[in-house]
């Protein structure tokens, strides 16, 4: 169980108390949705990734030297 | 130009986990604000894996973000629906990821910039640096604003400063 900070700035007062239900159930949907992001950023980045070797590995088959393709792809 | 600092408020967490840090009845009496914070979690996983996050007066609705963000060998960029502050180390209590924020205009009745930027080094071949530009798009001024992980909760000396800045 976890505690919420709340600092009242004008009167310069801190609460802290247990999260409520409702507080746990909309940090656990905000996790959930997180990893979700986390995921498809993930996905995507490796699908750029996997995209590029295979160029590389086309280039090269073609004939280009390491060098020439590292010129195309940095 | 910004001519005075002043610490509106701050807390740091005890033994006990906190999930959220919320500074509420900002005064109205600044031009801008500027959150400071040193934070790490206990949930799971690596410092990428793992965000910070802010909302403004409670509302988690019209928020987006451009994010660029570097590890020592890599870089990528990405958007959303939120308005993340930065990456925290989650894996030991030992890292703390150092964040800034910064609001300009908070009273004013225009939408409302931010501008985020965070380190975290974990003594590992990669760290991670953030640089986010934010974007409430609401013309309602600021008064409260909540902080809050993406997963677990901020640990045992994790700190946060609110300062208020003037402009004369």
């Amino acid at each position: 169980m976890a505690d919420v900070i709340e600092i009242n700035c004008e009167t310069g007062i801190t609460t802290t108390r247990p999260q409520t239900a409702e507080e746990i159930a909309a940090a656990e949907a905000a996790a959930a949705q997180a990893e979700a992001d986390k995921a498809a950023a993930d996905a995507a980045e490796k699908a750029k990734a996997d995209a590029k070797a295979s160029a590389i590995a086309k280039l090269t088959a073609l004939g280009l030297t390491a060098d020439e393709v590292a010129a195309l792809t940095a | 130009m910004a001519t005075q600092f002043t610490l509106i408020n701050s807390t740091a967490v005890g033994s006990t986990p906190v999930s959220s840090v919320t500074f509420n009845s900002i005064p109205s009496t600044y031009t801008d604000l500027l959150v400071k914070m040193s934070v790490s979690t206990n949930a799971s996983g690596t410092a990428s894996a793992n965000g910070t996050n802010i909302n403004f007066n409670g509302v988690t609705t019209n928020r987006l973000y451009r994010r660029l963000e570097g590890n020592g060998s890599s870089v990528s960029s990405d958007t959303n629906a939120n308005i993340p502050i930065g990456t925290v180390n989650a894996s030991s209590s030992n890292y703390f990821s150092n964040q800034e924020i910064y609001i300009p205009n908070y009273n004013s009745s225009y939408y409302k910039s931010t501008i985020v930027q965070s380190v975290v080094e974990y003594n590992s071949p990669t760290a991670t640096q953030d640089l986010v530009s934010g974007l409430w798009s609401s013309t309602a001024a600021i008064t409260s604003l909540t902080i809050y992980p993406d997963a677990g909760s901020f640990i045992q000396y994790s700190t946060f400063y609110l300062y208020g800045i003037k402009n004369s």
